[in-house]
């Protein structure tokens, strides 16, 4: 069971245990984790799954999509070189210990 | 046309299916209509799947099955007709939607225009103006203190900004309603619904047609967006219109029945209406709980390619099979206490626009119009009162009232 280190702006540490297959954004949801909406639920159509990925896991995440790089220009939180949706993210064994940071706001 | 279908279809209403519950019920009637609740939890209680006698077809209404046929697009597709009529077997009343009614790869071109064109970028672009436009109704309908909350909010704040982020004329605007009324009804069976509007359609299919050509679109507007888009080769300038009538078809009654879903819910529960007051920025969320409670859109049809399996029944290739979204958001198996309308609720994941690559692609802009709507009436009304009979608007696919009387008073 792969975990997932969520950190809020304001600096607090969230540590939830996702299962693999699902997505960060999905088991983030289902641990009720505050700073991710997901009103379009995954789709890829939204952007308020929006997470910056601690460098030292982002190439470890399969590359984005045309959609997410498209959508990302539209995250209300600044975009960044790290920022990612999280419902694209699939979780496996492998990405064990994620560490994910919050933006200040998703609307 | 109507004749020979209405005898197709009669003829087609054959036995359920071995094993397969069924069940005596219309969801385009006015029973229907008026309240859809303890059908939606018969259906769900029935089985996973079921076969409705009436129109011959299977129907879904849990939320693991909804969800699932959504999710499935080339299995359970929508190119036949996400209506009743199977465009395999009867010509569209009107040309097919090359979105709607398309699946990939086709689809999928079509859709990364308009996904482009109503962005979350794209949104920044109007959302200031909206929200002016919003404070400014309420002040209004605060001075008038008791008005009909579907004509003169529900409807009034759309048209007052939809039209223009199209870049529409002033003139003839008025048959966007009926237009927008006749395509959702068209989803529906040959009904007496139906029927009329097919009937009554011409002048509503010629302004909308006009419409969408490239001249009579200003520039800036979503509609002129969508014809650059032509320019760069993304989609043929015989394309263009078409989209076009796609953000018009779909755009405006939708969006007067969501923000009417939610006025209807802040008046009938006023303990939501003070949570939203305490803290205006679960405005956002007010609305997309009222999408989930009401659920707008109630239904969709897809069309088997194949012989497949759902929910251990197999199922032949070319059937229908109707989508009750409705019910999937109020399914016990996936929502807690699914009957009350809570401002505060997690609501990813409903199906009131959809799941998978047909998911509404105008849902931004939806929820931008509501958000700064119930945002707005946070600020500025204390009490919402009903104050006259609550009629019901009856509409194949849609969900929504006609008449809503309300008295507000100010904050
Ligand atoms: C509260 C308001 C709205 C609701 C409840 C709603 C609901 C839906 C639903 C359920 C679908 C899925 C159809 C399917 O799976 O077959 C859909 C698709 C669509 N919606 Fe919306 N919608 C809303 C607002 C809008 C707006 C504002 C626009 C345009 C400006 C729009 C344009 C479309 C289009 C073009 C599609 C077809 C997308 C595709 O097939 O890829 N909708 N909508
Ligand atoms: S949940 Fe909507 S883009 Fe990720």
């Amino acid at each position: 069971m792969p975990s997932i280190i969520f950190f809020h702006p304001d600096g607090r540490r969230q540590q939830i245990e996702a299962s693999e297959g699902e997505s960060a954004m999905q088991a983030a949801t289902r641990h009720d984790i505050s700073g991710i909406l997901a009103e379009c639920g995954g789709n890829a159509m939204c952007a308020t799954c929006h997470v910056y990925v601690d460098e030292a896991w982002l190439a470890r995440l399969p590359a984005m999509g045309g959609d997410e790089d498209a959508l990302l220009d539209g995250a209300a939180a600044e975009r960044q070189a790290n920022s990612r949706l999280s419902c694209q993210i699939r979780l496996a064994a492998d990405l064990d210990g994620l560490v994910l940071s919050l933006p200040d706001r998703q609307t | 046309m109507s004749a020979t279908s209405r005898i197709d279809h009669a003829a087609s209403a054959q036995a359920a299916p071995a094993g397969v519950p069924n069940l005596d019920v219309d969801p385009f009637s006015t029973e229907f209509f008026e309240d859809p609740h303890p059908i939606h939890q018969a259906l769900r209680e029935a089985g996973p799947l079921v076969w409705l006698d009436k129109w011959g077809v299977y129907g879904v209404a849990r939320y693991a099955e909804v969800h699932a046929v959504l999710n499935d697009p080339l299995t359970f597709c929508s190119s036949r007709g996400v209506g009743l009529s199977d465009f395999a077997k009867e010509k569209p009343w009107r040309p097919q939607s090359i979105i709607l009614e398309a699946d990939p790869p086709a689809h999928t071109r079509t859709r990364a225009v308009l996904a482009q064109v109503l962005s979350p970028t794209a949104m920044k672009g109007v959302r200031e103006h909206f929200t002016a436009m919003a404070a400014a109704k309420v002040d209004e309908l605060l001075a008038r203190r008791s008005f009909d909350a579907v004509a003169d909010l529900a409807e009034a704040y759309p048209l007052s900004v939809f039209p223009d982020a199209m870049g529409l004329k002033q003139e003839g605007r008025e048959n966007l309603l009926p237009y927008a009324s006749l395509v959702f009804n068209s989803f529906g069976p040959p009904n007496q619904l139906r029927q009329e509007a097919i009937e009554r359609s011409a002048p509503h299919q010629a302004y909308v047609a006009a419409q969408c050509q490239r001249e009579n679109l200003a520039p800036g507007g979503f509609g002129a967006c969508v014809h650059a888009r032509a320019d760069a080769g993304d989609i043929t300038a015989e394309e263009a219109p078409l989209l076009v009538r796609s953000l018009l078809s779909a755009g405006l009654d939708t969006t007067v029945n969501g923000i009417g879903a939610a006025i209807y819910c802040l008046a009938r529960f006023p303990d939501q209406l003070q949570r939203l007051r305490g803290d205006p920025t679960l405005a956002r969320n007010a609305f997309e709980e009222a999408i989930r409670y009401e659920s707008p859109v109630q239904t969709f049809f897809r069309t088997t390619t194949r012989e497949v399996e759902l929910a251990g029944h197999r199922i032949g290739e070319g059937e229908k099979v109707l989508m009750f979204l409705g019910a999937a958001n109020r399914d016990p198996r996936r929502w807690e206490n699914p009957d009350s309308y809570d401002v505060t609720r997690r609501t990813s994941g409903h199906v009131g626009f959809g799941s998978g690559i047909h998911m509404c692609v105008g849902q931004l802009l939806a929820r931008v119009e509501g958000e700064v709507m119930l945002a707005a009436i946070a600020r500025k009304v204390a009490a919402i009162e009903i104050t006259g009979p609550v009629k019901r608007r009856y509409n194949n696919t849609l969900r929504g009232l006609e008449s809503l009387p309300i008295t507000i008073s100010p904050a």
